[in-house]
């Protein structure tokens, strides 16, 4: 089925989209290594490059090469997880629940992530524990919702499983409240606060660890089946008469874009709208097809995060919260589309 | 460009603005509002006048530190969790009162008919005050019926508010003990401050477990730095915000500080802290947080302690162990009435609490 399609002119030109897409990846990369607070000029920087690639001693002073390296590096390869990640997971589950309007929380990994680390804020964990227990909130929110949406069978699976989402999102959304009244409102509150308002300030390597394998291997079975996602658009009776198994690739969806969502949410926090916003650019582009619109989705993705992050570190004094700049930037794109989505054709 | 703003006891709270030229513009009215606040009381009484105060409900934790140091006896419960080091730390039958939960607009965990029920004779609360708090303090009084008596939490002003509200209280001679102190605390770090040779130390003041949440210049969390005498690097306007680390390497402080054993435990072996200057070289200092916080955690006038201590670190080569720990014990007997040990302190400097 995919070589067939392969051939047609918009695959060919989706193919050069790609292309441009990965450039301006490339471009967004080099930018943002390249800006920051700390003055380094570019010739410092590819100086510092060059000396790790041909492993000579560097001719920058330690705190340069620092900057570079564990400050800036993890950071911009942090924003590119975070944002193929969630234009992965967002395109696919756009596909599966055939609604534009579903992000990748809409079955409650982030409220799931967000109440475990406010929980663990609360008890005083560590940095890698509450990025922890985010992670696995965000996987226990889910299978709660599997389970439940598994349970009711009298209904349409798809949307059992949106609105179980929502009803079970809105619950740890009450919870979250919660642990923030009992939270101490001077040093715990605003952790918890700049927690769920999402950010790759503290972005090391090694959260970097944990986040980028679990990511690629969520990545891995969503990229082997993307030609067979496709089905998953069409209503079940007809995917079944063409032979697939709609429930066991409905859970290996799930629980592929589960998984690289809530690696993460886990890392950055909350970071909204990249999820809902980017798989409908990159559709503009190349079209509904998941075969290519996945590629493009994770590109498009990463740019954006990529390039909102340089500017939450760059504009002001301080850290502006990631989720207020990805916000300012996908809300208007997305009533854009919305207006544009009106007209006939 | 708007970013988000987090008070001292609320992070619902608005957005400023964060460019440096309209904040040129504003600050001349905020001179005006300085002038003003300099002939009102700092307390201000919304609702009936209280007579005769034998029952407290204090609002926030800083309420909490200034009433417990005035009068416990006449409290009627904490706003906040208190952990079992700091109960240990604190004195009888005070320590052992209930968590009541705090009063603070619509981020309150007391409600208000679970308020009346206490039957307080005043509700104090403390902090850096606005109209919010001014608005929400007399919706308060007027609903309830009771006195709520709103304190204005500038550690500058630290000596005055201890006497208003001990005044208030009728503990004058109690008040009187411990605004001298904070007097003292005040002048001494002011005057070490002022008789160093050279451009004020920059001082990086580290929250949070990861230590990348700061207090900026203006807010009542950081306001520490300042009065021992260092420059607080993060020169925003607002309350507490994110930085990253590079934003800590381009400011380069003479000294880091925190209150979070967590943080300064991770610091000193994380590689990418290890480029600050400032950790390298030992300067990253960890303040007692127990039973209340030596910087902040909350505002109140537990800060006393670790303003002189902070002006000694910073600006005294000579400064013994055995001179923090006289100073330490003198100030806890002296406001939370109970003996501080040794060992205690010993543990709190090396992150075991």
């Amino acid at each position: 089925m995919g070589a067939t399609e392969d051939r047609t002119p918009r695959a060919a030109r989706s193919g050069g989209w790609l292309w441009l897409a990965l450039l301006a990846l490339v471009a967004a990369l080099l930018l943002s290594v390249a800006c920051g607070k700390f003055p380094l000029d570019v010739g410092q920087i590819v100086a510092s490059l060059f000396a790790r690639l041909t492993g000579s001693a560097s001719p920058l002073p330690e705190t340069a090469e620092a900057v570079i390296w564990n400050v800036r590096l993890p950071r911009v390869v942090a924003g590119v997880i975070v944002g193929a990640a969630l234009g992965v997971a967002g395109a696919a589950f756009q596909g599966m629940f055939r609604n534009p309007l579903v992000s990748p929380d809409i079955l409650g990994v982030s409220a799931g992530c967000g109440l475990g680390a406010s929980l663990a804020i609360l008890v005083g964990a560590s940095v890698g524990t509450v990025a922890a227990v985010a992670f696995a909130g965000g996987l226990v929110a889910v299978s709660l919702v599997t389970w439940v949406a598994a349970g009711a069978r009298e209904h349409e699976p798809v949307l059992v499983m949106v609105l179980a989402g929502v009803a079970v999102s809105a619950l740890l959304g009450a919870g979250i409240s919660m642990v923030k009244l009992l939270a101490d409102p001077t040093v715990q509150l605003p952790a918890i606060t700049f927690w769920l308002l999402g950010g790759l300030n503290a972005v090391t390597w090694a959260d970097l660890r944990y986040a980028a394998p679990i990511a690629l291997v969520a990545l891995l079975p969503m990229w082997l089946w993307r030609w067979r996602i496709n089905l998953l658009t069409l209503p079940d009776d007809e995917a079944a008469a063409l032979g697939t198994h709609v429930a066991q690739l409905r859970l290996l969806v799930v629980t592929a874009a589960t998984l690289m969502t809530a690696a993460a949410v886990a890392m950055s926090g909350i970071v909204g709208w990249v999820g809902l916003v980017v798989p409908h650019v990159a559709r503009l582009v190349v079209g509904p097809e998941f075969g290519r619109l996945l590629p493009m989705s994770l590109l498009c993705g990463a740019v954006f995060v990529v390039l909102a992050d340089t500017l939450a570190r760059t504009v002001a004094p301080i850290e502006l919260p990631l989720s207020v700049l990805t916000s300012m930037v996908g809300v208007p794109v997305f009533l854009w589309l919305l207006g544009r989505r009106r007209q006939p054709g | 460009m708007a970013v988000r703003r987090l008070g001292a006891r609320s992070a619902e709270r608005g957005v400023s603005v964060h460019r440096r030229h309209f904040l040129l513009g504003l600050a001349g009215l905020a001179v005006a509002r300085r002038v003003r606040s300099a002939d009102r009381p700092l307390v201000e009484i919304f609702g009936k006048t209280p007579r005769r105060i034998e029952r407290v409900f204090v609002a926030g934790p800083p309420a909490a530190v200034l009433m417990y140091s005035l009068a416990p006896e006449r409290m009627l419960g904490w706003p906040m969790q208190l952990s079992a080091v700091a109960r240990s730390m604190l004195a009888a039958p005070a320590r052992d009162l209930p968590m009541l939960g705090r009063l603070t607009g619509r981020g309150s965990t007391v409600t208000v008919e679970s308020l009346m029920a206490l039957r307080p004779d005043l509700i104090l609360d403390t902090g850096s005050v606005d109209e919010n708090y001014r608005s929400t303090a007399q919706r308060v009084a007027a609903q309830t019926g009771l006195p709520y008596a709103l304190v204005d939490g500038r550690l500058a002003d630290s000596a005055r508010q201890l006497l208003e509200v001990g005044a208030l209280l009728g503990s004058e001679s109690r008040a009187r003990e411990l605004a001298e102190y904070a007097r003292e605390a005040l002048s001494t770090a002011a005057r070490l401050s002022v008789g160093r040779a050279g451009p004020a130390p920059g001082v990086y003041l580290a929250r949070g477990a990861n230590g990348l949440e700061t207090a900026l210049t203006d807010s009542i969390n950081g306001e520490v730095l300042a009065a021992a005498g260092g420059r607080n690097v993060a020169d925003a306007r607002g309350g507490v915000a994110r930085v990253s680390l590079e934003d800590v390497l381009a400011w380069n402080p003479d000294w880091i500080v925190t209150q979070n054993p967590e943080f300064k435990a991770s610091a000193a072996t994380d590689g990418a802290w290890r480029a600050v200057t400032a950790v390298r070289e030992g300067r990253l200092l960890l303040l007692p947080s127990q039973p209340f916080g030596w910087l902040d955690g909350p505002p109140g006038v537990n800060r006393l302690l670790g303003v002189r201590w902070l002006a000694a670190r910073l600006h005294r080569e000579d400064l013994s162990e055995a001179e923090t720990l006289a100073e330490a014990q003198r100030f806890h007997q002296l406001f939370y009435g109970q003996p501080l040990t040794a060992e205690l302190l010993r543990a709190q400097f090396d992150g075991r609490y």
